[in-house]
């Protein structure tokens, strides 16, 4: 029991990550980053060549991938989206630049790096055993510990500094911050580069555990969405409640249901529909995003 | 009006004559596989264009050309149904399968019913996985080629097996299905049905305040797309004869929509230029080799730059075509 709630605050905390990049960039634009889970891949994949290809410490990788997704997505946003939403007429034609970006990344990431799976060497050796009941790789609580500080390290800019004000006051309303003189184009171009950046960690961070490939990009996508859907969309709490509660979710049910075969996801999305046929907007989104 | 039976005839002559013609002069029979996947899918894309008109962003399409498929393949080896047969009837299971899981769904709106619909493609890659009667990873394979289809004594369609040019015969099957699907579409369009959906588009609570029964046409329009969905599947499944959990993934789902966009979603017509455009453009660009995907992601992105509103926008002078 010990076991299965680590694993689930373990894969709850890297979730969380990954959902809050997401609803942060669609809670500023309304966009929906089809990208979001490339992105990912892409962080990965930079730590793993500073690590691996250039034996540098992991730290450098890791700053490094921060960097590189975070210009990423500011070219990203001023160049690509600013346009299309400017002259599209409906808001939805950004998914298909949100997808066409996806693909690109894809193919990007297979030509730098081509399509193996890689991964960088543990940075901690060793496992914690707890009189049997409870075992985990240091490294693994290592990973742990930097997500729950990055975590907390993103609530802290959101909350306390004048750039998260700023974007907070953007994601109330787009209209009534310009009118208080909030410079929308600079806020929304750090918003992106901010979620960007958090894809590019949580891959920085994994690519030393489970390591990354190619064909990650969309799984990865597809279970941010699910993360953002129980939590509600466009809501720094949600998506961290999300986050934890689909990691926990994806544990248990591994555990328990592992003598009925892989249906651990079938019965997540079973219950996710249950749920949100009482409470569409999440737990504790907007109605209506 | 006139214009338009003119343009309808004009197309229908392009596609049932000179295609085969030009194919026949110039031997480049692989072009027909190419062809027939392009006029598959934009049946598929028809339905997502459908649920866009209804103001849905369905990104789901998959799970039921994955559905149509499987029901098609298991009825036609395991109870032996004829192909024809398998075709009304997987589209049917697919609208039926739509309605309970359309009951739920379609109260969301926005990005939430399209990641929702996201997730239930992949839930159908798992479902297929895990149930016993889709035989797993493994799949079905070596499904039997469509039958003799015969209506009153008189052969309408002959058997598959028998036909000297199969690849021919499939072309004509899909794209006869594809113009009337898209001759449906164009009905339901211009109907009662059509203006109730346009109403749901603009604004869905005005809607429903002068009386509009807002909760079934949802369901119905949405029931109508997966038919178009499982329709495809079926077909698909015919030509390749085998269907494995990996055959509409997300990225089909996606692809999907993105036919619609590319077209234009304001136009009936959209969605099958899309899909041509899109599928056709893919396959020319596999002599770019790794640079493929690279490529055509640029173009993709860059039409969307220059042509926010589809590429039938063009042709929209007066503007406000939605």
């Amino acid at each position: 029991m010990e076991q299965i709630l680590a694993n689930g605050l373990y894969l709850g905390a890297q979730y969380a990550l990954i959902a809050l990049g997401l609803t942060l960039i669609f809670s500023l634009m309304n966009v929906l980053n089809f990208a979001h889970g490339q992105m990912y891949v892409f962080g990965g994949f930079v730590t793993y060549t500073v690590v691996a290809q250039f034996g540098l410490p992991f730290v450098v990788g890791l700053v490094a991938s921060a960097v590189i997704l975070a210009v990423m997505g500011a070219l990203i946003e001023v160049f690509l989206f600013r346009p299309v939403i400017r002259k599209s007429k409906r808001d939805e034609s950004t998914m298909l630049l949100a997808a066409g970006i996806a693909f690109f990344l894809d193919a990007v990431i297979l030509l730098l790096f081509g399509e193996k799976q890689r991964g960088v060497p543990k940075i901690v050796n060793g496992v914690f055993n707890w009189d049997m009941r409870l075992i985990m790789p240091y490294d693994r609580i290592l990973i742990f510990v930097l997500a729950i500080a990055m975590i907390a390290g993103f609530i802290a800019l959101m909350q306390y500094s004048k750039t998260g004000r700023a974007m907070r006051a953007l994601a109330q309303d787009r209209l009534a911050a310009q009118l208080m003189g909030v410079d929308v184009d600079r806020y929304s171009m750090i918003g992106f580069a901010l979620g960007a950046m958090l894809a590019g960690l949580v891959g920085g961070l994994l690519v030393t555990i489970t390591g990354i490939n190619l064909g990650m990009g969309g799984p990865t996508s597809v279970k941010a969405f699910m993360m953002i859907m129980i939590g509600g969309a466009g809501v720094i709490s949600g998506a961290i409640a999300g986050g934890f509660i689909l990691g926990m979710m994806e544990s248990i049910g591994l555990t328990v249901l592992a003598a009925y075969g892989d249906i651990t996801y079938l019965a997540i999305f079973a219950s996710l529909m249950v749920f949100l046929a009482f409470r569409p907007q999440g737990l504790m989104g907007k109605p209506w995003g | 009006m006139n214009k338009q039976i003119m343009g309808l005839v004009a197309f229908l002559l392009a596609v049932f004559v000179l295609v085969p013609v030009l194919i026949s002069a110039t031997g480049r029979w692989d072009i027909y596989y190419t062809l027939t996947s392009v006029a598959l899918l934009s049946i598929g894309s028809a339905g997502v264009w459908l649920t866009f008109y209804i103001g849905r962003i369905n990104i789901g399409q998959g799970a039921y050309a994955l559905l149509g498929g499987y029901v098609s393949a298991v009825l036609m080896t395991q109870a032996g149904v004829s192909f024809w047969a398998t075709l009304p009837l997987a589209g049917l299971a697919c609208a039926g399968i739509s309605v309970l899981i359309g009951l739920p769904i379609l109260r969301l709106r926005g990005v939430y019913f399209a990641m929702i619909t996201l997730v239930l493609t992949e839930v159908m890659r798992l479902t297929a996985l895990a149930l016993p009667v889709t035989n797993g990873a493994k799949g079905i394979t070596s499904i039997p080629l469509p039958g003799a289809l015969s209506l009153f004594g008189i052969t309408i369609i002959p058997d598959f097996a028998t036909m000297a040019n199969p690849k021919l015969g499939f072309y004509l099957l899909a794209v006869a299905l594809m113009v009337l699907s898209y001759l449906a579409l164009w009905r339901i369009v211009n109907s009662r049905l059509g203006h109730l959906c346009r109403s749901l588009q603009q604004n869905e609570e005005l809607a429903a305040s002068i009386g509009v029964n807002t909760a079934y046409l949802r369901i119905l329009t949405y029931a109508i797309s997966s038919f178009f969905g499982g329709l495809s599947g079926a077909v698909f499944v015919a030509i390749s004869q085998s269907i494995y959990p990996s055959s509409f993934a997300v990225t089909d789902s996606v692809n999907f929509m993105l036919y619609c966009f590319v077209g234009g979603l304001g136009f009936v017509a959209g969605p099958m230029l899309g899909t041509f455009l899109l599928y056709f453009g893919w396959d020319l660009l596999s002599v770019a080799k790794e640079y493929q995907l690279l490529i055509y992601s640029s173009a993709m992105i860059a039409l969307m730059l220059v042509l926010p509103n589809g590429v039938l926008s063009l042709f929209d002078k007066k503007g406000g075509g939605k």
